[in-house]
């Protein structure tokens, strides 16, 4: 059930402080799209402006629009709660509800939405664990705490989350910045298989990864500190990474920065 | 340079002159004998200064000992280490005579007969007698307070954390810093206005208990804005993502996570009122009989109960052994209190077990 994300003329804002300055992208369905740029460049703003998470920072406004297929998330009467189920997201740090076991982490999503039968309940876990590659390793200790898990394992545990209320889109916000290289490598692994069924949208700080899982790469920046972060260009991964058509780019891919 | 010529050069220079472990309390055994034998010599007849003396000696003694063996910086150690050993007796010692005190007069008359007994028909110069009806006074007066406060004060600080912004937030801030400084006895005065002068209510457990909720309230909005805060904005942005509306990730995420924290603040807001006195005086009044009824007529509570035994007992023994046993009641229901917190609060903690 991939959508297609199109975004047109969308500022964001902190206050009064404009953050991200006119971005317009399209995102295709059943494909891995990159962010990538320095700190502070609005990549991370972007990215929750795409499933109305922006607004629940105190301050947080955006103006322009975001289709999702067709619909506007920014459209008159649109309910935030009902987008956020249609577009997941997995945060930077692993963050597992620590009063709740595996099986209620990975349940969480249905539960509180809504009553589930406890045998259509364990099917979707089962189904979200093995999505997430992360089954045969928790499958003995579903009744255990999910802050008991290792840090990649808990990071899975979060994506099966995500993805067992069955969203159209997964961001995720620098999935792998807080992991050991073993498993970043399983979770790059893992958004390869995803991408199957999902439109993703990764923000990443490693050029390798971002050249290694995405089919588009896109390059922001900032002019200044306090200047408003653009999206300077968006093209095919290995053409942002070969022969970009912005100098910036390629001065920040090769690390002749600044 | 070789390496071995470098370490040759300046040998164990990591390790300095180290003083024995028994030095402190040798020195302390002879700060004491030194101070008991000057106060002797001198014809001090004082219980404590002698300590004092001997605590001079001692600071004064390690510190001169210990600078020329060890150097400054460890006798500085020394000496600050021993003034917070002063300052934690300084605390313990009031608290620990405290409760030996009451134990050793309380447990005279403490048994089955007296917490199942009124003084109903017990003068208060005779012996006998029980503190059933202040017991269950106190019991429910604080458990209505409770009921009152606690919701309010609950509600109060989720509408502070999860949603107040701007110029309510801070005045309801405000009003609530303010609320902990109020006197219980204004809390009282302000109750007897209201319920017993203007609407002409007659004294009983109910009035006693809105002026004990007044004083609650404060600390429970407190500590669980505390707790609330302690929650990291992860978890619950992780639930608003999962498209988890807001109240329900406050109620199934932010509080399961603090409500350990949430029930020891409580718990220690009703050991803070259960010893009120001045309000309930003003507002329950006292009774020798059972009064199971907390919205009618006056109700006997313990910390009253203590005030009236020794009040008026006219200098009977009898009366005095009751006032203790019904203060060692009163100490023994609010450290059960503070343990069951500490046990909800161990059980409900978050677990990291694998």
């Amino acid at each position: 059930m991939a959508k297609r994300i199109d975004v047109s003329g969308l500022n964001a804002y902190y206050g009064s402080f404009l953050a991200v300055e006119d971005i317009s992208m399209t995102v295709e369905p059943r494909s891995v799209t990159a962010f990538i740029g320095p700190s502070g460049c609005g990549k991370s703003t972007f990215l929750r402006t795409l499933n109305r998470m922006h607004e629940v920072t105190p301050g947080g406004r955006v103006e322009g629009k975001v289709l999702l297929d067709d619909e506007n998330l920014y459209g008159a009467g649109i309910d935030p709660v009902a987008v956020r189920r249609e577009v997941g997201m997995v945060f930077q740090r692993p963050n597992p509800f620590p009063t709740m076991s595996v099986y209620d982490n990975v349940a969480a999503g249905l539960k509180l939405n809504g009553s589930y039968k406890k045998s259509e309940l364990d099917d979707i876990v089962e189904k979200s664990l093995r999505g997430a590659n992360l089954w045969n390793e928790v499958k003995d200790r579903l009744a255990k705490p999910g802050s008991g898990l290792s840090g990649g394992q808990q990071q899975r545990l979060c994506i099966a989350r995500a993805i067992a209320v069955e969203p159209d889109v997964l961001l995720m916000d620098e999935p792998c910045s807080a992991l050991d290289p073993i498993s970043t490598l399983a979770i790059e692994d893992l958004i390869g298989e995803l991408k199957e069924r999902f439109t993703i949208v990764i923000v990443t700080h490693n050029m390798q990864q971002a050249a290694r899982v995405s089919d588009r790469t896109a390059f922001f920046n900032l002019a200044a500190v306090g200047k408003p972060g653009k999206l300077i260009e968006l093209d095919d991964t290995e053409r942002i990474f070969s022969n970009p058509s912005v100098q910036a780019t390629e001065d920040y891919i090769s690390g002749r920065f600044g | 340079m070789s390496h071995a010529s470098v370490s040759a050069k300046r040998p164990g220079s990591l390790k300095g002159a180290t003083l024995p472990k028994w030095f402190s309390w040798a020195v302390a055994a002879g700060s004491v004998a030194l101070g008991l034998g000057i106060s002797a010599a001198a014809g001090l007849d004082s219980s404590i200064q002698w300590a004092l003396i001997a605590a001079l000696l001692f600071v004064a003694g390690s510190y001169g000992i210990s600078a020329r063996v060890e150097g400054r910086r460890q006798a500085k150690d020394r000496v600050v280490t021993s003034l917070i050993w002063v300052a934690f007796l300084l605390a313990v010692i009031p608290l620990a005579s405290l409760v030996y005190e009451t134990v050793r007069r309380g447990v005279k008359v403490l048994d089955g007969y007296f917490l199942t007994h009124s003084m109903g028909v017990v003068a208060d110069t005779e012996t006998g007698g029980g503190i059933y009806h202040a017991l269950l006074g106190t019991l429910e007066q604080v458990g209505i307070a409770t009921a009152i406060a606690v919701p309010i004060g609950v509600l109060t600080a989720i509408y502070l954390v999860e949603y107040g912004r701007g110029r309510l937030a801070k005045a309801i801030t405000f009003f609530v810093d303010v609320m902990t400084g109020i006197p219980s006895i204004v809390a009282g005065l302000f109750v007897l206005s209201l319920w017993i002068v203007i609407l002409g209510m007659g004294y009983s457990g109910f009035a006693g208990s809105m002026a004990l909720a007044i004083l609650m309230l404060p600390v429970v909005v407190r500590s669980t804005e505390e707790m609330l805060k302690l929650v990291p904005n992860e978890l619950r942005e992780a639930s608003l993502a999962l498209g988890v509306p807001k109240w329900r990730t406050i109620l199934k995420v932010v509080l399961p996570t603090s409500v350990g924290g949430i029930t020891t603040g409580v718990m220690l807001a009703v050991a803070r009122i259960t010893g009120e006195t001045a309000p309930l005086l003003l507002l329950v009044w006292v009774t020798n009989f059972i009064n199971a009824n907390p919205f009618q007529d006056p109700q006997a509570s313990l910390p009253v109960y203590i005030y009236l035994q020794y009040a008026n007992s006219g200098g009977s023994g009898a009366a005095y052994d009751r006032a203790w046993a019904g203060a060692l009641v009163l100490i023994a229901f609010i450290m059960i209190l503070n343990l069951v917190a500490r046990g909800i609060a161990r059980w409900k903690a978050p677990k990291a077990g694998r």
